[in-house]
């Protein structure tokens, strides 16, 4: 079916997450769609497929106006979408998932649907048995499952977003080749992705989008440079931290293996030193933090181990020990979902600080608190009262007050995101504090979708693509263009 | 951008105030409804809604016996509230509020039985108190445990343990401790008067039970709102990942706060043993736990409000008793008051967060 995406636009509160997006595809093509996080890809198919309606624009499907409003109304147009994280129902069989969503009388046949899906997955060489239940299956699995439901409620329009995340190298040769025979058949694909190497197996053309805007399209084969400058086409910032690492080691990673399920991540091993800062880059969602909760004890290991330096035997293994031995060992965490797990939304600025504060006596010294409250508000330039809920709070005032709460001396300091939703002067400003820290032998690891916070701050990088990590790499040896091949999962 | 220069004043003052009144209107506004609604009520059981308040003013407070058996409501269901309102804070509905009032009337009479004639009888009635504490601090703890460990809802843990608890005390009733001669639903043999927790008068209110209430109560105002464990539990309450990444012990908490409400039921079960019934009755708990379920729903988990709340639904419980001769009126209307009250009260408190939800997305 012919797609095609007419000066969408799209706003989230003060985000514009598609500015003036057109895109067009030709039936029997497949379609690559690369960007950035937060350059607009997912909403832009989520619109198309009806999960987010837009703000103005308009979708011709075969050159006819579709007013999709709903997912459903978007199937019943031929439009069908495989998102990131696989949404079935997990305690139903393939059988029951296959014939849910389907518009239909009282009864199942279950007959004729097993046969139906009998024959569309032998059609694709995928090995799925209809009596299994599908929290046993894998993810790779799940996807064969919905590509095939998808197909039988007669989608024309196949969207995959990062379908190559999280399955093996079988399951993925597996999914091009039915990729390829649905576009053989006229149907079209649109392939979301990161993965520079995918889209150069797979794709026909690629439409690069940035911020919210579509930068160029390309018809492949394209030199993967070309892609990489048109998907963060600009000079990095240039490194501004001043030299604070030190000899010893705080943080020693050996031969780590975590899995959430999803992905496996792998770190054979990793040396962190006092007061170094190392970036982790990479799309959102590539491993990072796995990395960061096993780091800070929050999840546990598949294998290997995490040794922290204790005050005076130098490294001690932490395999085995509770998340609270790792706060007594000077960790500090900070989540990027503030409201889910840094703060908690009925509870005022002085609660958080009360919390936090070592209790010496059973009772909560209002004074005191209130106190340490209001300084922690000033030096953090905090838009809110001690009695301001986090919940009222603005998302870079959340921020802030995570950043507030932190205990004052740590030997290692996570963070997912740290200056998400600040504006420039508080960014320069949280960052001179946590180089501050830096220079008392403090050593920091974070995460960051801005690739210039990355290099400007970072003694160190390392680089996450779907669960693949990179060596460390000095800062000042990283041009672009080899941080935007790394996050395309070249190396 | 720069949120810093385009607010000018703090977010939090005027959302605050917008909140809070936004809320109170919704309360008032399910009060008015709920008040018409059981006016509607009378009305079409073909009595007159004033008749019945004067009726129902009548039976509560008309006679000092009457007074004094609202206050001998009102001590348990001081005790359960208080109880409920850690659990409520840690986040769970406790329903096996009412097993750990059974489970402590039951541990008081084995040692009221054991102990009786060999102890002198004020140390029987204080050894008595504390095993009932101790009995539905267990029977907490058995709720709590299979949450945290077991991940069982406690909702349908507690309801399971109240049948548990329930039949223990129907079988010694009917089996070990049944009556010489006959065994009754009337429950095991009277103790002796000397093991009676002091009353007023010949009246059925005992004044160191609705002391021992009275201070419960006010260690639990204060535990919610100067301790760091009462701000803990709020924070496993409001958001047990984020308390667990800022450090806090939410296992630990959340058991502890069945187990504390447990014992406070437990209080509550063992009082009814001493100083109303002085023996153990099927129906020891007199659905109490579950009236004190209501009135801490009502009064949206702040304990401040229990007094007053407990003492109007002890009114409404008692002063009903003589609604079938006063007006032929059946007494369970007491309960479809209460029932009402408490879900139009939680109909509104649902409207008034979304509606703040609407208003904090547009």
């Amino acid at each position: 079916m012919n797609v095609q995406l007419q000066h969408i636009y799209k706003n989230f509160g003060a985000v514009q997450a598609n500015d003036d997006v057109s895109l067009s595809v030709e039936s029997g093509a497949i379609h690559g769609l690369l960007g950035e996080n937060g350059a607009g890809k997912s909403t832009l198919v989520k619109i198309l497929s009806g999960f987010i309606t837009r703000d103005r624009g308009e979708i011709l499907l075969n050159g006819q106006p579709a007013g999709i409003k709903t997912p459903a109304d978007a199937i019943r147009a031929g439009v069908g979408m495989l998102h990131q994280d696989p949404l079935d129902f997990p305690p139903m069989t393939v059988l029951d998932n296959f014939v849910s969503g389907r518009p239909g009388g009282l009864f199942i046949n279950q007959r004729a649907a097993s046969h139906e899906f009998k024959a569309l997955t032998s059609q694709f060489n995928f090995e799925l048995d209809v009596d299994e239940q599908v929290s046993n299956l894998t993810v790779g699995e799940r996807q064969q499952l919905e590509i095939v439901r998808l197909l039988a409620l007669g989608v024309q329009t196949l969207i995959l977003d990062e379908p190559t995340t999280g399955i093996s190298a079988s399951q993925k040769s597996a999914l091009f080749a039915a990729l390829k025979k649905l576009a053989a058949q006229g149907k079209s694909v649109i392939f979301v992705s990161h993965k520079l190497d995918d889209v150069a197996e797979l794709c026909h053309a690629v439409t690069v989008m940035r911020a919210g805007h579509v930068v160029g399209t390309a018809t492949i084969p394209c030199p993967s440079a070309r892609l990489v400058s048109m998907m963060f086409g600009r000079e990095l910032a240039a490194p501004s931290k001043p030299q604070t690492c030190r000899d010893d080691v705080v943080l020693q990673v050996q031969h780590l293996a975590l899995s959430d399920g999803r992905m496996d991540v792998r770190i054979d091993r990793l040396d962190v030193h006092c007061g170094e800062v190392i970036g982790l880059a990479g799309l959102e969602g590539s491993g990072q933090r796995l990395f960061l909760l096993a780091c800070a004890g929050i999840l546990r290991p598949a294998a290997g181990d995490v040794r922290l330096h204790a005050a005076r035997n130098g490294l001690s293994s932490m395999a085995g020990k509770p998340y609270h031995d790792f706060l007594k060992a000077g960790v500090g965490y900070l989540p990027a979902d503030r409201l889910r797990e840094g703060l908690i939304w009925g509870l005022t600025i002085q609660d958080h600080v009360a919390l936090r504060t070592p209790a010496s006596s059973a009772f909560i010294d209002r004074d005191s608190t209130r106190q340490n409250a209001e300084l922690a508000i000033q030096t953090f330039n905090i838009r809110g009262r001690t009695d301001t809920r986090a919940g009222q709070l603005s998302g870079g005032n959340q921020q802030r007050t995570q950043l507030a709460l932190l205990p004052p001396a740590l030997n290692l300091v996570l963070m997912e995101h740290p200056t998400r939703g600040l504006d420039i002067e508080s960014t320069i400003w949280v960052w001179q504090q946590l180089i501050a820290r830096c220079q008392a032998g403090t050593a920091i690891l974070f995460a960051s979708s801005d690739l210039d916070e990355i290099v400007q701050y970072s003694d160190r990088v390392i680089v996450f693509s779907g669960g693949k990590v990179s060596a460390p790499i000095d800062t000042t040896s990283l041009s672009a263009e080899t941080l935007g091949e790394m996050i395309g999962g070249k190396f | 951008m720069n949120e810093n220069s385009k607010t000018t004043r703090p977010p939090g003052a005027s959302a605050l105030s917008l909140r809070v009144s936004r809320a109170a209107y919704y309360q008032l506004g399910a009060l008015l409804i709920s008040l018409l609604f059981m006016a509607l009520i009378v009305i079409f059981s073909g009595e007159s809604p004033l008749r019945v308040v004067s009726s129902l003013w009548d039976g509560a407070f008309g006679t000092a016996d009457q007074f004094a058996r609202v206050l001998a409501t009102l001590t348990p269901l001081l005790l359960c509230a208080s109880g409920l309102i850690y659990t409520f804070t840690a986040g769970l509905y406790n329903l096996g509020v009412e097993g750990q009032i059974v489970v402590g009337a039951v541990a008081t009479t084995w040692v009221l039985r054991a102990l009786q004639n060999q102890v002198p009888a004020p140390l029987v009635i204080a050894l008595g108190i504390i095993a009932g504490m101790a009995g539905g601090m267990l029977w907490g703890l058995l709720a709590g445990a299979l949450n945290v460990y077991g991940k069982i809802s406690e909702i349908f843990a507690g309801l399971g343990l109240n049948f548990v608890a329930q039949g223990l005390a129907i079988y010694l009733i009917f089996g070990p401790w049944k009556r010489p001669g006959v065994a009754s639903m009337s429950g095991t043999e009277p103790f002796d008067e000397s093991l009676w927790l002091g009353r007023i008068g010949q009246t059925e209110a005992s004044p160191v039970a609705l002391v021992i209430a009275l201070v419960v109560l006010i260690i639990t105002i204060v535990v919610m709102r100067n301790t760091y464990y009462g701000l803990r539990l709020k924070a496993v309450g409001q958001n047990p990942r984020a308390a667990f990444i800022l450090g806090i012990p939410s296992t630990r908490l959340l058991l502890s706060s069945f187990a504390i409400c447990g014992a406070f039921a437990g209080i509550a079960g063992a009082l009814q043993v001493v100083a109303l019934f002085h023996r153990l009755i099927p129906s020891i708990s007199s659905s109490l736990g579950f009236l004190a379920l209501l009135v801490v729903m009502l009064i949206s988990f702040n304990a401040l409000w229990i007094l007053p709340m407990a003492f109007f639904f002890s009114g409404l419980n008692v002063g009903s008793l003589q609604l079938p001769m006063a007006l032929r009126l059946e007494s369970s209307l007491a309960g479809v008051i209460q029932g009402t009250l408490v879900l139009f009260a939680l109909l509104a408190r649902g409207l008034s967060e979304r509606a703040g939800k609407i208003k904090r997305s547009q």
